[in-house]
């Protein structure tokens, strides 16, 4: 299925809508398409909004964030949410609901379970659970102990960018996890975009590398260079250099207007966007670093 | 800074490393005096050798070469709650005489001034390390009396201590700055930072400057060594040669 099918299909306005992936695999061609077929009222939910949701708010996709931390890590702000959250877009204000990074592993763990709520020793002196009244506490039945507890996340649709699956969508990631088993489990649906697209062979030589089954995805996507400039370990690194630019490209307005006009609108689909990136593999492309195999046999 | 945050770092230690100066710190302790630092990021990279200086938490180095990795689930759960991170790394916008961390907004939370990043797993590192460090550059906006937001607790949050809380780790225990280290007095005596350690060349003036409190002082200061010429080198040629942490 092609990226912009599998969009159209599975994305609706007023959707909550997860594209996990902390730092690593971060599918910003899905946003990228989700920005393109002009989806309204999605609720964003990710730990760390990254690049890519602060583009998808700029282009106004978003009623609501769910978040943990909003920035450029290095490089900066996120200017389009600060500037939806500072009031200062004369639009409709962003929501926000904010937890910790604990908080929001917990509430895709619950989801991933169907618990209605995750537990954990946490929260206790900070002020996040007055501005959040979905941080709550319980008392444990077995100790008596007040614990923190944050509510089921369950995601209408969750995109998870992988390095490759076969066609039936069991898909292998190595290097970092982030919470994308969690969030793929507990979510509706499932899109699952992947550099490769391999045997089912592959996959079975070496089934501890699969993190999510087949059985629980929806649609399989083929989309090389699909997470740049974000990374996919063994591929190509993450591009620095874009997440410094964009401090100054989001910082203004009109600038930011004009890079979602150019990469975005003005790109059909991905092989657009690379047209517009020559010398990515060049610059990005990963070095050999092999695992040696291990035997699986019996 | 750096150099004063890595001798803080005993070798064998497990911590938790935070992006910016902290990592430096981490790197440059694990080159020199701290080889079997256990390093442990959020994102899930575990005994981390990094070959270059990573940019941020997620680097692809962070992997090449680790001991292990887990998703994000496993780090707070089966590291930070289970309580095998002894040292965290904080830093934050504001930080307030009782230690205290603000990485959330400047001004009131629903029209706030400025929007900070957020909490990320500050909050939890507070609540869990067995001890923190916090590392920030000295200014009256940096340390004002009262965070306007509680990301992370201190010593002492609304009058209420740590112990009073339930918080299992010890908190920030030393604030490390440009100009002096702080430290956080013992919980009957309030918890409060006060100033413990002076660089070389700064006035007890200079530091009460910087902070928006009448900040206390130990009756002995200890002096800090400059970073020898070994450290400063490691760090400017190997470490950081593009200068992303040390600055131009």
């Amino acid at each position: 299925m092609s990226l912009t099918e599998a969009i159209a299909s599975f994305v609706r306005d007023g959707d909550t809508v997860v594209i996990e992936g902390f730092t690593h695999l971060i599918c910003f061609a899905a946003g990228h398409e989700i920005i393109r077929q002009g989806r309204r009222d999605l609720t964003l939910c990710r730990l760390t909004p990254d690049l890519i949701y602060d583009q998808m708010i700029a282009a106004g996709c978003a009623r609501k964030l769910v978040f943990s931390w909003a920035g450029n890590p290095g490089a900066g702000s996120l200017h389009a949410f600060r500037r939806a959250v500072e009031g200062k877009t004369g639009g409709r204000p962003l929501e926000l609901e904010e937890y910790s990074h604990f908080g929001m592993v917990g509430r895709f763990s619950a989801g991933a379970a169907r618990l209605p709520f995750w537990t954990m020793r946490n929260y206790a002196g900070s002020e996040l659970p007055s501005v959040n009244e979905r941080i709550r506490t319980v008392t444990c039945p077995y100790t008596a102990e007040v614990l923190a507890t944050v509510p089921a996340l369950n995601p209408d649709v969750t995109i998870v960018h992988a390095q490759r699956a076969d066609a039936e969508g069991n898909a292998q990631i190595w290097g970092l996890l982030g919470v994308q088993k969690e969030a793929a489990f507990a979510s509706r649906r499932v899109i699952v975009v992947v550099e490769e697209l391999v045997a089912s062979d592959v996959v079975r030589a070496d089934p501890n590398r699969t993190v999510i089954p087949g059985m629980i995805v929806d649609a399989v996507v083929v989309e090389p260079w699909g997470a740049h400039p974000s990374y996919a370990q063994g591929y190509y690194d993450r591009d620095n250099d874009f997440y410094v630019a964009w401090e100054g490209i989001s910082r203004d307005p009109a600038r930011l207007a004009r890079y979602l006009d150019e990469f975005v609108y003005g790109v059909p689909d991905r092989v657009g966007y690379l047209v517009k990136h020559p010398g990515l593999a060049a610059r990005l492309r990963a070095k050999q670093r092999l695992a040696s195999g291990v035997n699986y046999g019996f | 800074m750096a150099s004063v945050a890595a001798r803080e770092l005993a070798d064998g230690e497990v911590v938790f490393v935070g992006i910016g100066l902290p990592n430096l710190a981490c790197n440059l302790a694990r080159a020199t005096h701290a080889p079997h630092l256990l390093l442990i990021y959020e994102s899930g990279a575990v005994g981390a050798a990094p070959e270059r200086l990573p940019v941020s938490i997620g680097d692809p180095a962070l992997v090449t070469g680790s001991l292990m990795v887990c998703g994000m689930a496993d780090v707070f759960q089966c590291f930070l709650q289970n309580g095998r991170i002894e040292v965290g790394f904080l830093g934050g916008a504001q930080i307030d005489r009782y230690a205290n961390i603000n990485t959330t907004v400047i001004g009131s939370y629903g029209r706030p001034t400025v929007r900070l990043p957020g909490s990320g797993g500050a909050t939890e590192i507070a609540v869990h390390a067995q001890r923190t460090l916090v590392m920030s550059r000295l200014s009256p906006r940096t340390f004002p009396e009262r965070v306007d937001f509680i990301t992370s607790p201190g010593h002492r949050c609304h009058g209420v201590s740590r112990g009073e809380l339930g918080l299992p780790g010890a908190g920030p225990v030393k604030v490390i700055t440009d100009k002096a280290v702080l430290e956080a007095d013992s919980e009957s005596g309030g918890g409060e930072l006060v100033l413990a350690a002076l660089y070389p060349g700064v006035a007890v003036a200079d530091v009460r400057a910087g902070v928006g409190w009448d900040l206390k002082t130990r009756t002995t200061l200890s002096r800090i060594d400059p970073p020898s010429a070994h450290e400063l080198r490691l760090m400017r040629e190997v470490l950081d040669p593009r200068r992303l942490y040390l600055g131009a």
